[in-house]
Order: C-alpha cells, then structure tokens, then sequence
C-alpha cells in the first residue's frame, strides 16, 4: 500500500474572489453572493447555460472545478478517471429553505421540481460529472468543519485501490450570506506533497 | 488483503423493531405499505410506509433517555443501541460510526418550538448520536441521494482497509415529511397504488421510512449467523442528467463490472440481485439495460421498494440487511408488486418467495446527480 500522493493544484472562492494556487484569478468588490458568481462565470468565458438554472452551491461548486480543471496541470488521460470527493457543513440547506418556503402556506403553495432537486448536497457532484464526462467514484460527506484527515484517508483508499487515477477533493459551503469554496487535486505527480498538514495549509491559503 | 463482512445488523421499520421480525414479515410476502390520509403531508391520501409514533415512543422510553430526540434521531439510536449492545464491542478510538441520510432532521425546518434550528445541520445530528453512546472518534456523514446506504457499506469497508479503523458502525435513516412528499409530488413520481417495480402498470415510487445499521469488521469473532463477506463495491456517476437516469444505464452498468472486477467474479457466479426498482418508470427501465449489458438478465431479481417503499438514504442498507437474511435463510424473496414484465430488456424478476440455495448476492442502488453504486457480498459459512 503506498500513500506517495500529491497535490497538483488548488482553487479558492471566497470573500468574493477566485484564485488558483494562491494567485487571486478574478474579484469583485461589494456584490452579494449571485452577482460575483455570475460575473466570474462571465470573466472565464465558461459558456454553459445550464449553469443559471443551478443552486447556489452548484454553481461555486462548477465554477471551483473549472477554474481547476481548465487551468491545472492534470493531463486528459488522468482527468478520465477522476473520482469527485466532496465536502461541507451545511449539506444542501440553503436550497432546502427555499422548497420549504414553498410548501409552508396552504393558499402559497408552489414546490418546484427545478429546486427540490437540488435539496440533495451530492447534485454539485452531478453537475460536475456532467460539465466534464467523470463517470467516477463520487461521494458527498457533511462534517462540522473542514476534515483534511477524512478526505486524505479516502482519497488514498480510492488511489490504492485503483478505483481513481486521480481526487476532485474538497470542501464546498453556501448558507445564507456565507458561502466557501476549496478544491484540490490529488494524483500520482504535483507541486504540494499530499499529508494532512499540507491539505491544512492549503485551505488556509489566503 | 482480506475483506471486511457485515455483521450485527438491525432494522427498525413498519414491519417491525429487529431484523428477523422484519424478515420474517418479507419472508411471507407482507408489505408495509399502507394508505395514510395526512392533509398535513399532502392534500390527497398517498401509501407510505411509517413508524408508529407511540410504539417507537414505548420502544425508545426503554434506553432511558436523559434529554429530548427527535424522531429520526430516536428511530437511529434504537437501531444502533441494539447491535452495540448485542456486539458487545468497546467504543475506542479504533471504531468508526458512519451515518447515511440524505434529509437528516429536515422536519426541523417546519415550525416545530422543541429544537433549535440548528438542529437541522447533519452534523447536529451526528454530535447527538456520538454523544448518546461515547464514540471516541467524530461521525462522518454521508449524504449521496438514494446510494448513500450502500456507498456506506462501500466507504466502511475503504475504510477499514485503509487502516484507519478496525470496526465501523453504521446506521441510515431517513423519515416521510411534507418535504419530501411534496418534492416528489411536485416532480409527479409517486404512485397512487401500492409501487410495482419493474411492472407494465407501475405509475411511480412510495416514500417510506426506516432506521437501519450494521457492524462492519474484519474480525471473524465478531460475525453472526447472516453476516457476509464484501467482495467488491463501486460508484460510478453517470454524467448525464441531475435528475433522470441515463438511457444507457451508463453508470450502473460501469459500478456492477466494476464491483465484479474486484470481487474476481463473473455475472454468472451472482446468484440474486437486491436490485434499486423504485417503481418509476425511467429508473426500472434504466435498470433492465444496465443489467442487460452486465450479462445478469437472466440472475433472479428483486425490488424491496414493495415492502417498504423508497426510504431514502436508508434503503441501500435496509436492502443489503435483507439480502444477507436472504443468503443465510437460502430464500429468495418476492417482487412484491410486480404483474407482468414492463420494461425492454428482460429481466427474471422473483414472483413468488421461493427456496434456492445462494452464495452470492449483488446490491445495486441510483439516485439524483447521476449516482449510481453497486456492492457484491458472498454468503460466509461459520
């Protein structure tokens, strides 16, 4: 069993800014949440209009990978069997708010199968999984805050095991005004080394 | 590198507190299901599968509780105090707890004055749980749509051959609330009948709840009568829809000859498949071409979905306990439901609850996001 693993890149989206390795890619100053994912959609030219009928969670999810996806250094044939594993604390509540808000009054009552559908954390997965054909290992785990130590042990497994050649890792978290975002991936060659410390720091990048 | 197995294993449901109550109640082809007219859940009477509110009280009362559970979380605590106590395993630092649920405390989010809001988190859920037995270690959660408790299984046995535990526990629930009802509602899913999986006449799913666990571990002092060997898992998404099933079966197709990679086995050596069949009609069609390009038309079939209707992030697990009781009783159990074959690729679907002697059994689940898992276990003889 070996655990020789690294970390080719990593992407953040938070405080109203996307960065790549630490470099700040796109910002802008002063908008709520829905207007800077937009307009970072816009800036990276991503061009995919399923992306505006996406939950707030998918679309930072979608725009994480593919700021990471398309810039990184993973070649084709390991982005083939890339499993997707993904993380955070608030599961899918912020849509979950919103169905409910739709099923709460008798003579208001108006659940959509377009929101309900993403009451379930793992649809980023999906969406991810589509946007880049992954038909991989994917799992979605709730913890009360980022967990390097689970994520490395399974990401791990999944290498060892030969059921990933390479890890879509990390953590993904919107409820209410607060939202995060922090993607890495893991393969058999890259820049950082894999151990728990490492995936700390990382996250903890400016 | 040997497998982990399944063993101790509890279902607390409609049909009863305890696995082989619950077994013995498929076994003679009893559903769970019934009709329920709840103008609180939904304007029009729909079949369901639920606990009796006073008889998980009385039943709950018994573990001398010292502060207020919800309802899920009492459904969860009773499945998983009975397989600690009957392993009589030490909690140390060295045994996991996962837990499977896709909604958790959602009803948390109707106004209801017992419990804070933040009740609602998963991991509010979990602290409760870890707190209410002493687990050492912080639960993971996992919340994966309708593979989540098989994935489970899958990530238990990862897990334990990762070295970072020697024992897992793991227990999935999940409840019928007015918010799930009415989401699937909304998405005109359900049925007015008692489902049909896999049946020319199947218009949708029933929603129904359950509790389940299981003790997974390598250590062969630890196994029951029932207990199996996991042989091979695998998840594999399908990268084509958030909501409707792949035409190709692209990735059940992809985790079932996964699963059989690891597991060294053929389509042939898989004596029963516990196969998803929630009833609707794109996921049982779906089904019939992924187990169709697998080589496993002709491999006995069946949908539990009939007895307890779709619980969620539980029914992965519920059904993989089944299907353990179902090896070890040498008993295939019938499709409950099912008429006349109604999907386009053959399929040797159980119509009668009959003996056969097995050794191997593969569990198969889908769900939202394109997720798809399958696990392969084989009958352990003691």
């Amino acid at each position: 069993m070996k655990n020789d693993y690294f970390i080719q890149d990593y992407c953040h989206i938070k405080d109203n800014s996307v960065s790549l390795n630490g470099t700040q890619l796109f910002t802008q100053e002063s908008t709520d949440f829905n207007a800077f994912i937009k307009s970072a959609y816009q800036h990276f030219n991503t061009d995919y209009p399923k992306f505006f009928k996406m939950d707030r969670l998918s679309k930072m999810a979608f725009i994480a990978a593919d700021v990471l996806l398309k810039n990184g250094q993973h070649s084709i044939e390991e982005s083939q069997n890339m499993a997707v594993v993904l993380s955070n604390r608030a599961s899918s509540l912020d849509t979950d708010r919103k169905h409910q808000e739709s099923i709460n009054d008798q003579d208001n009552y108006y659940p959509s199968p377009a929101v309900f559908v993403y009451t379930l954390p793992n649809i980023c997965i999906g969406e991810i999984s589509i946007r880049h054909k992954l038909h991989s290992e994917n799992s979605f785990f709730i913890f009360d805050q980022f967990n390097a130590d689970h994520l490395w042990h399974y990401s791990n497994s999944l290498l060892n095991t030969y059921k990933a050649d390479s890890v879509l890792c990390g953590w993904v978290d919107v409820d209410q005004d607060k939202y995060e975002a922090f993607l890495y991936v893991v393969s058999s060659k890259g820049s950082y080394e894999h151990n728990k410390e490492e995936i700390t720091r990382l996250y903890l990048t400016k | 590198m040997n497998n982990p197995f399944l063993s101790y294993n509890n279902i607390i449901s409609s049909l009863g507190f305890d696995s082989k109550t619950v077994v013995e109640k498929v076994s003679a082809e009893v559903s769970g299901l019934n009709s329920v007219d709840d103008k609180d859940i939904l304007p029009r009477p729909f079949y369901t599968s639920m606990l009796d509110p006073m008889v998980l009280e009385k039943a709950f009362e018994k573990l001398i509780p010292k502060k207020k559970y919800t309802r899920l979380e009492k459904m969860m605590l009773l499945s998983l105090h009975q397989i600690i106590k009957d392993s009589k395993l030490e909690l140390t630092e060295r045994v996991g707890l996962i837990i499977s649920t896709t909604k958790g405390n959602i009803d948390i989010l109707e106004s209801q004055e017992m419990f804070t809001k933040e009740r609602a988190y998963l991991g509010a859920l979990a602290q409760e749980i870890k707190e209410f037995f002493n687990f050492k270690d912080d639960p993971i959660v996992l919340s994966n749509a309708c593979v989540s408790g098989v994935m489970a299984v899958s990530i238990a046995k990862r897990l334990i051959n990762e070295k970072k535990y020697d024992h897992v526990f793991i227990v999935a629930g999940d409840m019928v609330t007015k918010f799930i009802i009415s989401g699937f509602n909304a998405f005109q899913a359900l049925s007015d009948e008692r489902c049909r999986p896999y049946c020319k006449t199947r218009t949708g799913i029933n929603i129904g709840e359950v509790a389940a666990s299981v003790l997974v571990t390598k250590n062969t002092n630890l196994l029951v009568d029932e207990s199996v060997e996991i042989l091979g898992d695998a998840s594999c998404n399908d990268a084509n829809h958030i909501s409707g099933p792949s035409r190709t079966g692209e990735g059940l197709y992809r985790s079932v000859m996964s699963a059989m990679k690891e597991a060294n086995i053929e389509a042939t050596d898989i004596d029963y498949i516990s196969a998803h069949g929630t009833a609707t009609p794109y996921n049982d069609e779906m089904e019939s071409i992924a187990f169709s390009r697998a080589g496993l038309a002709e491999t006995p079939l069946n949908s539990l979905k009939g007895y307890f209707g779709h619980t969620l992030g539980a029914s992965g697990l519920l059904e993989t306990i089944i299907g353990m009781h179902s090896l070890h009783r040498n008993q295939l159990f019938a499709s409950l439901g099912f008429q006349e074959l109604g999907v386009s690729h053959p399929l040797n679907i159980i119509r009668k609850t009959t003996p056969k002697n097995s050794n191997i059994f593969l569990k198969t689940a889908s769900g939202f996001g394109g997720s798809n898992t399958a696990a392969i276990f084989r009958k352990i003889y003691k």
